[in-house]
């Protein structure tokens, strides 16, 4: 067994450039960095829910973050689109990079930042408008259509990106709300994807559905990362083995472990990111 | 050990007293309140129903040269203390209007007196045994008859209780309420929308929130003195008028408004915001287009009976003066008018007995319009309410 007391440490205090970037063998994977950050720290009032957190999120991937609950795994999700700026007492110091741009930055317009990093939430939320009016909102919003036949083809193409197309093509005009759970989680990843970010955070996309509606969320998650760069939360151990490129091990507001999916899996670094994949504690 | 069944239910039979004395209790309150509601319906409608019922007269009107001068000449002699003082005098200016009319003579019907009008309702008057003789007789060869009183709805008011109207006072109150709606609606709900919304929650908000919760409970006559000192003293915004008058209840009306449209607010799910803001919305947008269209219902329903409430109110309107005599229907926001409530008041103090049956019907009046706009406010409410 590998001392946690010697690699934990190391892995997250180390200033050099490399801090964060996994040792990865997985050849399929894209190296190009999406996002980078450095000795990111945040808290609620006086208390700190995210400690020296140091990753390089890799485009075209998609990257897990696990942990037992209350880690800050859905904190850090919300550090990489600014949601975390909705609540008033939320303090970060660090630097959160993307496109050699800090997101942080006050020149920083949170709205530009948000179309390039787009989120889908644990439960679905679909706008309580008709299922095109949900997809077509945002990018008549940012005016990425400017005509009627353009916007049709955008709504259909993000539904039928998101697998949704041929569930709801006849019924376009019904309201959002009025699909079944996983059809709505899916309208959301269409919602997202139809401003066509560079990023799509997921926070926990499947916890509130079924089996197999989260097998077809599993599904879409492969195919969009060629498109797209994921990052999910997950509480669901199988699931990031099954879906993710990287996992991030979080536990009290640190990355403990941060690596190829495989490897943590199979040959995980640290005891405690052992004992919480083998399902000792979380 | 546990206790017997017998024990249970001994213990049992006295809780299930006590439940049912108290629902009985409830139940008795229930009866008392409804019954209090149904004696004052019941007794303004008895009141009130008669003013929609106006005596009518027919009667040959000589358009002569004397009459010309004087409409008494017109009217037979014996009819002349049946027929309403209105009809003569308006005979000659009809004449002076129509020359044409010179020499003809009409049969037609036109207002009874109060005194006729009341004798046939039932009522004690003061008429002589000769005069109720003529009524008698010509009530039998259907000369004399009760009509739907349209006149009580197209006319202003009177100090002929057989020629006074509520006309004046719907348009008075309409035009009131249109300057409040105007005024309290955009403020109270652009007020709400900031503090709920955008304002960071500090002791400055806090201070104003409770602010705001105390001016929803002060007795609206301060609101009739504020009125009065600032927008009459200090604007010089005309005394009497629909406008003043709209603008006092637009203060009484803001909080209402406020404090209904925050609630609404503040019950749209925060998940429709963080979607909202994930696609990018600013904060104006998130609003825009996702917050008020929900919260839509709960404002508007909140704004009516705001609006309601205000229309009701008649101490206010006192202090800025609208409690005038308004005989002619009032045509712009800066001419002096009088509203529902005052009208009854108005009426109310009329010494002439014909006068309580108006006060009853302009109350059934005013308590018509308030039950239909608390309808459309919950039809509102029906109609547009969302699930998510």
């Amino acid at each position: 067994m590998k001392s946690m007391n010697s690699q934990a440490p190391e892995k997250v205090d180390q200033q050099t450039p490399s801090v964060g970037q996994p040792c990865t063998h997985n050849d399929s994977a894209s190296h190009d960095l999406s996002i980078r950050v450095r000795d990111l720290n945040l808290w609620y009032g006086n208390e700190q829910a995210l400690s020296n957190i140091n990753i390089d999120l890799f485009q075209n991937n998609v990257t897990a973050l696990i942990g037992p609950s209350g880690c800050g795994k859905s904190t850090f999700l919300r550090c990489l689109n600014r949601m975390n700026d909705l609540i008033p007492s939320v303090s970060i110091t660090g630097l959160v990079e993307m496109d050699g741009r800090d997101v942080n930055a006050a020149k920083m317009d949170e709205v530009a930042l948000r179309k390039r990093v787009g989120m889908v939430f644990q439960k679905p939320n679909p706008f309580p408008k008709s299922i095109y009016e949900n997809v077509a909102y945002a990018p008549r919003m940012h005016d990425l259509v400017s005509r009627k036949p353009e916007e049709d083809e955008l709504v259909e193409k993000a539904l039928r990106d998101a697998g949704l197309w041929e569930e709801v093509k006849d019924k376009l005009q019904q309201p959002g709300t009025s699909l079944s759970g996983g059809q709505q989680q899916r309208l959301c990843i269409a919602r997202a994807i139809a401003v066509q970010p560079d990023v799509i955070l997921m926070d926990e996309p499947t916890s509130a559905l079924d089996p197999i509606s989260t097998a077809t969320i599993e599904d879409l998650m492969d195919r969009l990362k060629s498109q797209f760069t994921i990052i999910t939360v997950t509480h669901n151990m199988q699931q990031a083995a099954r879906v993710s490129d990287y996992t991030a091990f979080f536990h009290l507001g640190e990355i403990i472990e941060y690596n190829d999916t495989k490897s943590i899996f199979s040959n995980p670094a640290t005891q405690k990111a052992e004992d919480y994949i083998t399902g000792r504690y979380g | 050990m546990s206790d017997s069944f017998e024990k249970i239910s001994q213990q049992l039979e006295r809780r299930h007293r006590k439940s049912a004395r108290l629902k009985y209790m409830s139940m008795g309150a229930l009866a008392l309140a409804a019954s209090f509601l149904l004696i004052f319906f019941a007794d303004m409608l008895n009141k009130g129903l008669p003013a929609f019922q106006q005596a009518m007269v027919n009667i040959e009107v000589n358009y002569s040269e004397e009459a010309s001068r004087s409409g008494r000449a017109a009217i037979d002699r014996d009819l002349s203390d049946i027929v309403s003082r209105s009809v003569v005098r308006v005979i000659p200016l009809d004449m002076r209007n129509d020359p044409s009319l010179l020499g003809t003579t009409e049969q037609r019907w036109v207002l009874a007196s109060g005194e006729v009008d009341q004798y046939l309702k039932g009522n004690l008057v003061r008429l002589d045994d000769e005069d109720k003789e003529i009524i008698d007789r010509l009530v039998e060869s259907g000369k004399v008859e009760m009509q739907f009183n349209t006149g009580f709805f197209s006319r202003g008011d009177s100090k002929m209780p057989e020629l006074a109207g509520i006309m004046s006072a719907v348009v008075g109150t309409v035009m009131t309420m249109i300057v409040t709606l105007a005024i309290a609606f955009p403020i109270g709900v652009m007020t709400a929308v900031y503090l709920e919304e955008f304002a960071a929650d500090n002791r400055l908000t806090q201070l104003i929130e409770i602010n705001i919760n105390n001016l929803a409970a002060i007795p609206s006559i301060l609101f009739g003195l504020l009125g009065l000192a600032i927008f009459i003293n200090f604007f010089g915004v005309p005394r009497s008028t629909p406008l003043v008058g709209g603008m006092t209840l637009a203060l009484m009306t803001l909080p209402v408004i406020i404090i209904s449209t925050r609630t609404a607010l503040r019950s749209v799910p925060d998940s429709i915001r963080h979607a909202a803001f994930g696609v990018g919305c600013s904060r104006w947008q998130v609003v825009r287009d996702h917050v008020l269209p929900l919260a839509m219902p709960g404002i508007m329903t909140g704004s009516i009976i705001g609006l309601a409430q205000a229309m009701g109110e008649t101490a206010p309107l006192i202090i800025v003066g609208m409690v005038a005599f308004i005989p002619d229907v009032t045509a712009s926001f800066t001419d002096a008018a009088t509203v529902m409530p005052a009208q009854v008041f108005t009426w109310a103090n009329e010494p002439d007995r014909a006068f309580v049956e108006k006060t009853a019907g302009g109350i059934i009046v005013l308590l018509a319009v308030l039950i239909s706009l608390n309808a459309s406010a919950v039809m509102l409410r029906k109609k547009f309410e969302r699930r998510w």
